[in-house]
């Protein structure tokens, strides 16, 4: 082989790695920074207490009001949008197959995993004008719904992709029926869509732009679905916000919060596909 | 059954008639009632975007009426108050910031999803991969409070006063307009961050699905695996590649609270990498709060989610269709 040829082997390569050590130096430089600078401020109270008077000046409390509410919201957007997935997910591969609609389908899911979430956000909001709502826990489910349904279904569908064909077969040859073969072929598929799930809810939980203005933000805890809530994202942008250095500093230990939150939730997505995976048929 | 509707030539018939016969009417009508109400939801799901943009079309339709189309997004004067929406500063503000991204992601996304794709072996991937899932999980807030706490400081005290010296006092482009660190560049790095591992995904799924026999000829012919994989690149994979790259332009054109978080939000056209400038998406969540006050105001709001939209569905449409013709 040439020298030339080599040296642009070499060059290449040598280019890809470090495009990719650099991407993984980036990770861990936000993991870090975002550890460093928070884990100072990050306190039992900041946790386990909802803000006092005057918490965005200076005053005592912390962001519970914001983590409880968070999690209300990704549990009942994602509890929506799996509700909706999964019998789209099942029509998909029990009656579509790999025909013309079922591209089309897809197309339309990969279509919405692209639309922004503000403006889910900004339509969810006409939404709620066209309904008579005020901005509540409701709205902002309804809103982060829609921005979790495309991310649980292609998930999902990728997940029953990879279910072994002869299922479909052993089943129908028993003389069951489409819908009975659903059945199996979801008790097949539970592992990946419990990590389907658990995808959504931390897209879910992290998202800011679509409960902006549907779900509003307040400092009590949330009470009910026709509330307004308030959420992790906006707590640390609010935060930071104020000119307050102390406050900032609590914004550095949220997002501390929201990020220990997010890992925890990608590790069990992962785990999910790995050990859950183990006693499924292959 | 299954036989049976494999054949395309009779294919409404045979779904609905061959098992009928052997099973119970409450199989049956258990059977036909899920088989439609899940038919009638999964194109529910489909029309969503379609009843999305009505419905933004419907909430903006007062501005759209008032003003001409053109006037509304070349006009660069915005001022709410007064009845002027001119949307030219925030479409120059979005694009300027998503090209920064792409400028920063594109090289290095496409380098490292070959990289995945081509070099890797399967175990080393299977770790590399969750690594890069970390990177889209992530949450925007985060992204921009990092951006906030790093990446302005560092342009603020180094790469500003560097470029300002080096390039700024002959090329406009570099000069250093405000010395606050927050702005075009700061907003563009992290938003290229954030569009990295979609356009890493992107491209590896593309490059996955190129067929095997043209790299293992190439490679028998004695080519170098950067000259098959070159040659791959440029007989299947280009068009995919491409597409990955407006994907990420179009995910970053929609990113709204780290580039809001970063962008400055002053109403004006950027002339610098150091301007601050305004995106569509920081236009909508900044002034929310007041819409109400101004008549056409929220209309207007609406129509900065409409445009975005369109832009959106316009980019992802093209990519999607591409993606599937060359994984087909």
């Amino acid at each position: 082989m040439s020298r030339r040829r080599k040296l642009e082997e070499l060059f290449f390569t040598w280019m890809m790695r470090s495009a990719l050590a650099i991407a993984a130096a980036v990770l861990f430089l936000i993991l870090g920074v975002i550890f460093w600078r928070g884990v100072g401020t990050l306190s039992w109270e900041m946790v386990s207490q909802p803000p006092q008077g005057a918490f965005y000046l200076g005053g005592g409390g912390g962001v519970l009001n914001a983590i409880v509410g968070s999690l209300y919201l990704a549990a009942g957007s994602t509890l929506v949008a799996a509700l909706l997935a999964v019998p789209v997910v099942l029509y998909l591969h029990g009656y579509l197959g790999n025909g013309r609609r079922a591209s089309l389908v897809r197309l339309s899911l990969d279509i919405m995993w692209g639309i922004p979430s503000i403006v889910y956000g900004a339509f969810a909001f006409a939404l709620m004008i066209f309904l008579g709502l005020r901005a509540s826990l409701l709205a902002g489910i309804i809103a982060l719904a829609l921005v979790v349904l495309p991310i649980l279904a292609r998930t999902f569908d990728e997940v029953v992709t990879l279910a072994p064909k002869q299922l479909r077969e052993t089943t129908f040859a028993l003389g069951a029926t489409r819908l009975e073969f659903l059945g199996i072929l979801l008790r097949q598929t539970v592992p990946g869509l419990l990590t389907a799930v658990l995808l959504a809810f931390g897209r879910g939980i992290g998202d800011a732009a679509s409960v902006l203005f549907t779900a509003g933000y307040t400092n009590d805890m949330p009470q009910s679905l026709l509330q307004p809530v308030a959420s992790l994202p906006l707590a640390i942008f609010f935060q930071l916000g104020t000119p307050f250095p102390e406050v900032q500093a609590r914004a550095y230990a949220s997002a501390l919060i929201l990020t220990i939150i997010i890992l925890g939730i990608s590790l069990l997505a992962h785990l999910s596909l790995t050990r859950l995976g183990r006693n499924v048929i292959r | 059954m299954e036989i049976t509707s494999k054949t395309t030539t009779s294919r409404k018939s045979a779904q609905l008639v061959p098992i009928a016969r052997h099973i119970s009417p409450r199989r049956l009508i258990k059977e036909l009632l899920a088989r439609y109400s899940m038919s009638a939801l999964t194109s529910a799901v489909c029309l969503f975007i379609v009843v999305i943009g009505a419905a933004l079309l419907y909430r903006s339709w007062p501005l759209l009426s008032t003003y001409s189309l053109q006037e509304i997004l070349t006009s660069q004067s915005w001022h709410p108050m007064r009845g002027e929406f001119g949307f030219a500063p925030f479409i120059a503000g979005s694009v300027a910031v998503t090209l920064m991204a792409i400028f920063f992601a594109v090289v290095p996304a496409i380098l490292s999803g070959i990289y995945l794709a081509e070099y890797m072996s399967d175990r080393v991937r299977s770790v590399l991969k969750p690594t890069l899932d970390l990177l889209v999980g992530i949450p925007s807030v985060v992204y921009g409070l990092w951006g906030v706490l790093f990446i302005v400081p560092l342009v603020r005290d180094y790469i500003g006063p560097w470029a300002n010296t080096a390039l700024g006092q002959t090329i406009p482009l570099f000069s250093r307009t405000n010395p606050s660190g927050y702005g075009l560049l700061s907003a563009g790095f992290v938003l290229g961050v954030m569009v990295f591992p979609l356009v890493v995904a992107v491209t590896e799924e593309v490059m996955r699905a190129t067929p095997r026999e043209m790299r293992e000829a190439a490679l028998c012919l004695g080519a170098t695996r950067w000259e098959a994989t070159k040659l791959i690149v440029r007989r299947q994979a280009l068009g995919g590649v491409l597409a990955a790259v407006v994907l990420g332009f179009s995910r970053a054109f929609g990113e709204t609270l780290a580039v809001m978080m970063l962008i400055g939000n002053t109403v004006q056209s950027p002339q610098s990498l150091f301007d601050t400038a305004y995106s569509l998406p920081a236009l909508i969540a900044n002034n929310y709060g007041e819409m109400m006050s101004v008549p056409l105001y929220e209309s207007a709001l609406m129509g900065a989610a409409l445009l975005l939209l369109t832009v959106v569905l316009v980019f992802n449409i093209m990519a999607r269709l591409v993606i599937v013709r060359v994984q087909r």
